[in-house]
């Protein structure tokens, strides 16, 4: 089912829109010195959905906007902001939407509850097929 | 002309299936006795609509333009493999094909069907009439892949070269087998539901069905993701994106329903559970048809949509997974279950291998759906991707690799002996993995290190069952069993690993410059325009080297003119130990150019896991298929006792 | 089984159809609308398009009302949009432009052929003001407040019926 034009249309082409004709800010295509550093950048930018190109994070995006909030990233992480602050800052500015991981908003509470919520309710459903020991 | 007698052979199988579904209701009521009748209209629609099938792959191979498919869709340019792959890759092609498979799915329940009891055959063989005739309906009506083009057109419109790729190919065709597969273990269980002959005899005559069905899941599924690792250019292997996670569902149940099965059919048990899951799994192939082809997710993945379309699918799915609930809800009171299970045994390690398959089910059904429910009930627009999706089906399925290891060393009924005493070796192992990943990688996140953890010990517990015994004397579903087991291990040491040691190195860089990324030291020596059949090409040289040997790669970024597009080929180099993965970039304005090195240590076993995975289920599929034919009327009891 | 286990899978999937349904019925909308309308404006200094022209901060004593457009040579809607611009000018309207990831030879370009409907264009080539407004694309519009608030965004290019809006919005939030 992942078969059509569409498809790879999106992901690995880029599409030959109008473009800007500067070249990718700094920090864009370009690691931190400090691994560190470089690893937690990374790590947001998976996290960040691409606002161009809506099915994928920043981190993938070929979008030159992709390319920019990048450079903003890494930037902000270099300087000692902390992941966390950064996102809480994209997520003021374009909601909750941009942000692949589910905020700790109350729309998202029951994504975090489900797991527990299903366990327990299969629990419940299988509680008379298993006989325990000492139990008649 | 030969789409007309494509389209005729179409009616005319749509005509029987109806047929078909009529007979199945008059002799379940007794009015008429039809089985054998059933039978061979059953055959002869399979046998129809491989005929229309083959008459799309006839159009496809000669290029008739007067078919508007062809026209969209090919090009008289296109290498021949890529104008018959063509058949299939598009909408109307793809359904085609669904409808294929479905009908000639049924002709096989037909033929080889002689372990059902003839009643649930017969209903059977309805509901797989009745599945049949939405989708011809659908075709016939609303997407009719016959439709002719008049005047017919000069050139074809399809020439895009990412179709053409023989990975992109065949992993339809694989793929449907096992989603259309599982209509079979569908109709089987409304069978069962409808005469209430749900028990070991019918978990007997639907294992065959769902093995194959889930060899071809997994097998398509490991292509896919391979395939999209190696073409799109970003390392990754998996995104959880919507429309991958449409494929994993019917998997995820599948699997669930295969080792459902095994308790049904050894003990008689879990009756309700198992019919459950039999609907399920195709509830989840026909809901992702459904999601891909509507447009109502964002995906990368998503076709071209219509939404006409989208709404006669979702009717179909209404009409069918609803009947089948309300079906399941009827008759389920009927569903008598035995005696509870002993704590200690098989059965409990399978029911709660069910349990935790169902949950992770409903955890990636629950993420991809939920932002679309919040936007209905609130309009608030959220996302829910990989840190949702990794975070909680991640540690569940590692739990439930843990049990992988147990779960087979259980006796049925009741497990006597200490067994835990059997996994202490396993145990050590993955206690050594633990402490030496601890020593060598102490950054690493606590997912990936759990990962290497439990591998190392699976791998060893997954074998356990051919110890003690003399392997060549196992049977053969047993060594199915076993090999799949540690394709899982592999699996998830390769998906641990690449969490854990991936390595990237990603610079701007200037003809001459030296990189460095894990152990490999790789020199830039610039770029080259190149060109292909119908691309042109900026191609980088990479020189790299790890100490003794230097290996040449060389990405290219491809640009095509029709339609214009750019993608990046990644320049891979496998070893023993991993995979070097190069991309080359955009230009900086000046002379440098922005590569992108990936070291990625193991990460061939992600896939090499899926095909043991694959390879297993294979051999379990060959060791019933075999004992089937040897053993054709023996006695239930014998069975019971060798399927331990 | 209970009645309540038997029936729940087909009360569950009749929720998922009514949502699917409802899904069917309304489009989804792929704009990602700026969440800083009711927000002060970003606390930012933007350069001016041209050199030699002094940098603007856009929290200052005389913050608006004003309309800021962030716009693009490269961008082709906004081609058509710059019409618009010129007349929302002509009815008294200020715009200040914000040309975004521009070169200066490139801005100076497109107003030569198209009209300069700005009372000032500040520099944005890293589109660093255009993501602390949550914008997410050129052509976007916003209207600012005397009290350095974002008002209105409007997304995508200006057309014959927003002209009238934005200029009523405008009109709305002077003093």
């Amino acid at each position: 089912m992942r078969w059509l034009a569409a498809l790879l249309l999106s992901l690995s082409a880029v599409a030959l829109r109008a473009d800007s004709n500067l070249p990718p800010a700094y920090w864009s295509d370009r690691q931190l010195p400090d691994p560190r550093q470089e690893a937690q950048a990374q790590a947001l930018m998976a996290e960040l959905r691409c606002l161009v190109c809506q099915g994928q994070s920043i981190a993938d995006s070929d979008a030159e906007l992709a390319g920019d909030m990048r450079d903003l990233v890494r930037r902000r992480i270099a300087a000692g902001e902390r992941p966390a602050a950064i996102r809480s800052w994209l997520i003021r500015r374009y909601g909750s939407w941009i942000s692949y991981r589910p905020t700790a908003e109350p729309a998202a509470w029951p994504l975090w509850l489900a797991p527990l919520a299903l366990l327990a309710l299969g629990a419940l459903l299988i509680r008379r097929r298993i006989r325990l020991r000492g139990k008649a | 002309m030969i789409a007309e007698a494509g389209l005729a052979a179409l009616w005319l199988a749509a005509g029987l299936a109806a047929l078909q579904l009529v007979l199945m209701i008059g002799t379940l009521r007794g009015a008429t006795d039809a089985g054998r009748a059933m039978r061979v209209i059953a055959l002869v629609q399979g046998a129809l609509t491989l005929v229309a099938f083959a008459m799309l792959l006839l159009v496809f191979a000669t290029t008739d333009l007067s078919v508007a498919l062809v026209y969209e869709n090919s090009h008289s340019a296109k290498p021949f493999l890529y104008k018959v792959a063509g058949a299939w890759g598009n909408h109307e092609g793809s359904m085609l094909l669904w409808v294929t498979v479905l009908s000639v799915a049924g002709a096989f329940l037909a033929l080889f069907s002689r372990r059902t009891g003839e009643r649930t055959l017969i209903a059977a063989l309805g509901s797989q009439a009745a599945l049949a005739l939405g989708f011809y309906a659908f075709l016939l009506i609303a997407s009719n892949p016959f439709a002719r083009l008049d005047p017919p057109a000069f050139e074809g419109r399809g020439l895009n070269p990412l179709l053409q790729d023989p990975g992109l190919a065949f992993h339809p065709p694989t793929l449907y087998f096992g989603y259309v597969g599982l209509s079979v273990a569908f109709s089987l269980a409304v069978g069962a539901l409808l005469t209430g002959e749900v028990d070991a005899k019918l978990a007997r005559a639907m294992r065959p069905w769902v093995l194959g069905a889930w060899i071809f899941l997994t097998l398509g599924i490991t292509a896919g993701s391979y395939w999209a690792y190696y073409e799109l250019g970003w390392g990754g292997w998996w995104f959880w994106d919507p429309v991958e996670n449409a494929s994993l569902m019917p998997w995820l149940a599948a699997t669930a329903l295969l080792h459902s099965i095994n308790v049904l059919a050894a003990r008689g048990a879990l009756k309700a559970w198992t019919m459950m899951l039999a609907v399920i799994a195709f509830s989840m192939s026909m809901v992702g048809t459904f999601l891909v082809r509507s447009g109502v997710l964002t995906s990368v993945h998503a076709f071209a949509i219509d939404p006409e379309r989208g709404t006669f699918l979702l009717g179909l799915l209404a009409v069918y997974v609803g009947a089948a609930f309300a079906l399941f809800a009827v008759r389920g009171a009927t569903l008598k279950e035995g005696a509870p299970f002993e704590l200690v045994s098989r059965e409990t390690g399978l029911v709660i291998n069910n349990l935790l398959l169902s949950v992770i089910l409903g955890i990636v059904f629950l993420g991809t759906l939920y932002p679309l429910l919040v936007e209905a009930v609130s309009g608030e627009k959220l996302s829910v991707g990989a840190p949702y999706f990794n975070s909680v089906a991640g540690p569940l399925a590692l739990l439930l690799a843990v049990l992988v290891g147990v779960g087979p060393l259980l006796a049925w009924r009741r497990e006597r002996r200490p067994v835990l005493k059997q996994l202490t070796v396993p145990a050590l192992l993955g206690v050594t993995a633990l402490a030496i990943s601890l020593i060598i990688a102490p950054r690493i996140g606590i997912l990936p290190r759990l990962g290497l953890t439990v591998a190392a010990y699976l791998a060893a517990a997954a074998i356990l069952p051919l110890t003690g015994r003399n392997p060549l004397r196992a049977p053969l579903a047993t060594w199915g069993m076993v090999v799949a087991h540690v394709g899982i291990a592999v699996g998830l040491a390769g998906m641990a690993a690449n969490a854990a040691f991936t390595q990237e190195t990603l610079a701007v860089t200037k003809p001459g410059e030296r990189l460095a990324v894990g152990p490999w030291l790789v020199e830039f020596s610039g770029v080259t325009p190149t060109a292909g059949k119908n691309w042109t090409a900026v191609e980088g040289k990479l020189l790299a080297t790890r100490g003794q040997g230097l290996v040449t790669l060389k990405p290219q970024t491809r640009y095509f003119t029709d339609p214009p597009t750019a993608t990046n080929e990644a320049a891979i180099a496998t070893f023993w130990n991993g995979q070097l993965y190069t991309v080359v970039g955009k230009s900086d304005g000046e002379d440098g150019w922005q590569l992108r090195l990936w070291w990625k240590p193991f990460v061939t076993l992600i896939w090499l896991g899926g095909a043991l995975v694959g390879l297993g289920g294979a051999l379990a599929l060959a060791g019933h298929l075999w004992r089937l034919r040897r053993r054709h009327g023996a006695s239930a009891e014998w069975h019971r006792e060798r399927y331990a | 089984m209970s009645r309540a286990v038997r029936f729940a899978p087909l009360a569950l999937f009749v929720l998922l159809v009514v949502s699917l349904i409802w899904r069917l019925s309304t489009p989804v909308d792929p704009t990602v609308k700026s969440r800083m309308v009711g927000k002060l404006v970003p606390d930012l200094v933007v350069p001016a398009a041209f050199p030699g022209q002094p940098a603007r901060p856009l929290r200052n004593a005389s913050c608006g009302p004003v309309v800021i457009n962030f716009f693009a040579s490269w961008c082709v809607p906004c081609i058509a949009e710059a019409k618009k611009l010129a007349e929302l000018k002509r009815q008294g309207v200020p715009i200040v432009g914000i040309a975004v990831r521009d070169r200066p030879e490139d801005v100076a370009d497109f107003l030569a052929r198209n009209g300069n409907p700005y009372a000032e264009i500040g520099s944005d080539p890293q589109s660093k003001v255009q993501i602390a407004f949550g914008s997410s694309g050129v052509p976007e519009t916003f209207v600012i407040d005397p009290y350095c608030t974002i008002r209105h965004q409007h997304i995508g290019a200006i057309d014959e019926g927003d002209v009238p809006t934005i200029r009523k919005q405008w009109e709305g939030l002077r003093k």
